[in-house]
């Protein structure tokens, strides 16, 4: 079991070398690396279901010297989403770039991103974190860089970057104040030490700020639509779906394992009260949007604002049943959004390829002319606003249901308000689709093979997670989350 | 699986698997593709069949699956799912023969049956929900299926339509979801059981209850078209008349009526629903909105508006029946479900002839109209006098129940009214239709298409209104005799009332 924790953090590593070293082998090598990586995962979650909890010290090293790697249902659930993901981008990316050049550049990188997000999720260390974080940010404004307007892709990348590395640092201050205080950075121990103090309270804030940078946050968002929607198809994908996720999973973790005697009710308001303005500004920003790529990226925002939501409304509820059930419907809205968005990406590049752009008052007549593509979007859409049978519907259904049960009706609010508005964003994009263009547009062959990976992701996340959801509660029952499950 | 496990998902299946499969026709697959759905709609016509016999016989099916903790996704067949899911299903075979017909030449069909199968997978899926969970999930579905279809000419007519009743059916939507929700939060899992669960359930707040009633009905109301949520419905008549056929009768309006029902009768209990002073609001608007309805048809010209008018007026006969408490009343409510849904049908099938064949779309454009289209016209005036309450068609029975149900409740003095008066509207709305059509002399048709075929239209158009037309008849001439609507009715009110 060892062996899929050490593949799974080294494998995307040794692909970006290969890409790096033969890069005209890439094309061939890419997809079989992607593959290997969801067979890992999956049995990774097999292999959870068995033994809660997964550990390897890398070297034989033990303790708080070595490298160790862990994994639990929360990391496993989130890589198994991790490798879906980058499979589907893998595939599309294959066919996306036309320019060798950019090919070249692309899947090392690539790679590397994909090796940071693993080892992220598989690190139980607070500075091996740092580490990940770094390449993670680094990687991901590389990739940024290769958007086909030139100007604005760096403009936006040198951005990211910057608010990336901000963001970093805040997060090693954080570290290094963890350090001086408790002199170890291991979570499993640190769990067992952190106590309520000055000292505390400032390492939570640091941490926390830098890392809510990075998961773009409202107010704190701004980086995020401008890299999102001029990096290529592909990468959008990737960013939306998986970056800002995983830097959300390690603010679980912190808040929910290691701090959970720093947070108070008034903190989890603070950031509740900051995910709903994301989910509402979000939300309509998207509405307002005339770019169907720029409309997914204030979307992501929204969506990400959701998750922050749950927080205030975990610590409120009463036991522990209730608590495991909304944690659950957190990790749901989590994977439910990584796989709709991957998907939504992924089929608005197609759109854009197609017709050379991705103006929304100009996409008439597409209904007709990649009527896949649109059942695509149409389906993330679905998914997004959180419509049956997706699993967003369960876990809207739920943090509705435990906002009613802990009395903080507020929430409910901006649940719903949220929810009609991304409806209406998605109805902006059908309607247009389905106005008919003047004259007729040619219905040239589009390869199916192309429009595939996002129609599979969609239906994923409308129908696999929405019907087959039940295994994630049962999966993190026995480890839950930490300290507060 | 057993059978009674079984039996559900094959009745979903034989819509949803055609469905799907037709989406990835080609356009030009046309024989196939009619393959498809008359052999998908013939399969669940049988599997109906089957269903009726086992409820009949007091068999219990039932599908389950859960979803998550606490959330099961539960399909399950009792004599109401049961008459909704025969008209659904009966109606939709008619429908699919006259949508073939209709649509014979104009593009998009593949995406067009594709919908209209996920359309009616939805209702089927909505009217056997064995909980509100799952069927807030088929109500959802109905509206994304629908969508696509009253958006499917592409006209800046139909989008903006389109638009308006995805605005207003998520609304009611959300509206739905969350006083679902709270109930549940309150209540516990809320399996429909006949006689309601409620009011088996102590210590539960009466005024949270009184909200939750007002946020579901108001969720249900805006697909069953309750004033003041019914503006939807006249708007989305730019669709294609087999969309307004599966609008008005088959699928969508029915499914908010039908949502009522469930609500009062199985989730409430109408007994503790009258304790809670709930059912006298919803009766005085369901009678408002007969009247108004009724009020707004007359002054409309176009003819598929003035019909939707109407729904919007009859719809609310079921809603009225529901609020009326005692077992005549429900039948009447309960039936008129299955009379509305095949008079209205009829109503809608004949319109779309007129339009089709010789471009009449509006009242004034009908003079004599009877004499060229003999068969539609006689179709829909059997249709129109039934709508009145004129015996012995359809509509008669229900409207008696109702009057009687009024009666029974000590409710007569205010409802017999508004059903005399209601009848009087209705007949000033289709009279004059009738009159036009049968003694004056015709004008020239704005555009006659179809000269080719030797009846009055392509036969495929021609016979659903007569068939239509002749079940409407044969339901109000047999009542009285087994396997009736009417009796299915008394089946089910005699299975609602716990005295």
């Amino acid at each position: 079991m060892s062996d899929l924790l050490i593949a799974l953090a080294t494998l995307p590593l040794w692909a970006s070398l290969g890409c790096l070293l033969w890069p005209r082998l890439a094309d061939l090598l890419s997809p079989l690396v992607a593959l290997a990586l969801v067979g890992c995962s999956l049995l990774l979650l097999d292999a959870i279901a068995a033994t809660p909890v997964i550990l390897h010290h890398l070297g034989g090293w033990g303790g708080d010297l070595g490298i160790s790697l862990r994994a639990d249902a929360l990391s496993a659930l989130l890589l198994a989403l991790g490798t879906v993901v980058t499979l589907a981008a893998t595939l599309f990316a294959r066919r996306y770039f036309t320019d060798d050049q950019v090919r070249y550049r692309f899947w090392p990188l690539w790679w590397l991103l994909n090796g940071a997000i693993n080892a992220l999720l598989l690190s139980a260390d607070l500075f091996n974190l740092y580490v990940t974080l770094e390449l993670l940010g680094l990687s991901a404004a590389a990739l940024c860089t290769l958007g086909k307007d030139k100007p604005q892709a760096l403009r936006a990348a040198l951005r990211y970057l910057l608010l990336g590395l901000i963001g970093s640092l805040l997060y090693l201050t954080g570290v290094a104040l963890v350090y001086a205080e408790y002199g170890t950075l291991a979570i499993p121990s640190l769990a067992q030490q952190i106590q309520a103090s000055p000292a505390s309270l400032t390492a939570l804030l640091l941490l926390s700020s830098g890392l809510l940078i990075k998961c773009a946050l409202l107010p704190l968002h701004i980086w995020l639509p401008a890299a999102h929607s001029s990096a290529p198809a592909p990468v959008s994908a990737v960013l939306s779906a998986l970056v800002v996720k995983v830097t959300f999973y390690l603010l679980l973790r912190l808040w929910f394992e290691l701090f959970t005697a720093v947070i108070t009710p008034a903190f989890a308001t603070l950031i509740g009260t900051m995910g709903a303005t994301a989910v509402i500004w979000g939300s309509w920003r998207a509405l307002m949007s005339t770019r169907l790529k720029l409309m997914a990226a204030y979307s992501t925002v929204s969506q990400m604002g959701y998750l922050f939501l749950f927080v205030p409304i975990l610590l409120a509820l009463p036991d522990h049943d209730s608590r495991a059930l909304a944690f659950g419907a957190l990790v749901l809205f989590a994977l439910n959004h990584g796989i709709a968005k991957a998907a939504l990406f992924l089929a608005i590049g197609i759109i854009q390829q197609r017709l050379g752009h991705d103006q929304v008052d100009r996409i008439n007549g597409v209904a007709r002319q990649l009527p896949v593509t649109l059942f695509a979007v149409a389906l993330a859409g679905s998914a997004l606003v959180g419509l049956p049978p997706s699993g967003a519907f369960l876990a809207k259904w739920t943090l509705i249901s435990a906002s009613l049960v802990t009395a903080q009706w507020w929430w409910l609010l901006v649940a719903v308000i949220g929810t009609l508005l991304a409806a209406a964003y998605l109805v902006r994009v059908l309607g247009a689709a389905f106005a008919p263009a003047e004259p007729p547009p040619p219905t040239g062959k589009q390869l199916l093979s192309g429009e595939l990976p996002a129609l599979l992701l969609a239906a994923m996340a409308t129908l696999g997670l929405g019907l087959g959801a039940a295994p994630i509660w049962s999966l993190l029952a026995p480890t839950g989350l930490g300290n507060i499950l | 699986m057993t059978p009674s496990v079984l039996l559900p998902l094959l009745i979903l299946a034989s819509s949803l698997i055609p469905g799907l499969i037709i989406f990835t026709l080609k356009e030009e697959r046309q024989r196939l593709r009619s393959l498809l759905n008359l052999s998908g709609a013939i399969v669940k016509v049988a599997l109906v069949g089957w269903l009726i016999w086992g409820v009949y016989q007091e068999q219990v099916f039932e599908t389950r699956w859960a979803l998550a903790p606490g959330l099961d996704l539960v399909l399950h067949a009792d004599a109401l799912s049961v008459l909704f899911v025969s008209l659904s299903t009966l109606l939709w075979l008619v429908t699919t023969i006259y949508a073939i017909g209709y649509l014979q030449h104009s593009p998009d069909r593949s995406r067009f049956f594709g919908f209209f199968s996920l359309c009616v997978t939805a209702t089927v899926g909505l009217a056997m929900a064995g909980n509100l969970f799952t069927f807030v999930i088929f109500y959802e579905l109905l509206t994304l299926a629908t969508y696509p279809l009253v958006a499917h000419k592409g006209t800046p007519e139909a989008i903006r339509g389109a638009r308006l009743y995805l605005a207003y059916t998520l609304a009611g939507g959300v509206l739905l979801l969350v006083g679902a929700v709270w109930l549940r939060t309150l209540a516990g899992p809320l399996d429909f059981s006949q006689g309601g669960i409620l009011g088996d359930i102590p210590g539960l707040d009466q005024d949270s209850l009184r909200w939750i009633f007002l946020l579901l009905i108001a969720g249900l109301g805006v697909k069953a078209a309750l004033f003041p949520l019914h503006g939807w419905l006249p708007q989305a008549m730019v669709a294609p008349a087999p969309v307004s056929a599966l609008l008005h009768a088959v699928a969508v309006v029915k499914a908010g009526a039908f949502g009522i029902v469930r609500v009062v009768y199985d989730v409430y209990g109408v007994e503790f629903a009258a304790e809670l002073e709930v059912l006298t609001p919803l009766g005085v608007i369901a009678a408002f909105t007969i009247l108004y309805g009724s009020v707004k048809a007359m002054s409309q010209d176009q003819l598929k508006k003035r019909l939707a008018y109407s729904t919007v007026s009859q719809v609310s006969y079921i809603a009225l029946g529901t609020a009326i408490l005692g077992p005549l009343a429900t039948i009447g409510g309960v039936v008129h479900l299955v009379h509305q849904g095949i008079m209205k049908i009829t109503l809608f099938f004949a319109a779309g002839n007129y339009a089709e064949t010789l471009g009449v779309h509006r009242v004034s454009e009908m003079n004599g109209i009877g004499r060229r289209m003999p068969a539609t016209t006689l179709a829909f005036s059997v249709a129109a006098l039934g709508m009145i309450g004129l015996p012995p068609v359809a509509g008669f029975i229900s409207k008696w129940y109702l009057g009687l149900g009024a009666l029974e409740a000590g409710q007569g003095a205010w409802i017999i009214p508004v059903l005399l008066a209601s009848s009087v509207l209705n007949a000033a709305y289709f009279m004059p239709i009738l009159y036009r059509a049968w003694f004056l002399p015709p004008n020239a048709w704005p555009c006659e298409n179809d000269t080719r075929y030797a009846g009055e239209t392509l036969p495929s158009l021609q016979w659903p209104p007569v068939v239509t037309a002749s079940l409407a008849l044969l339901v109000g001439l047999f009542a009285a005799s087994p396997y009736s609507p009417l009796e299915w009715a008394q089946l089910i009110a005699s299975r609602e009332y716990r005295q």
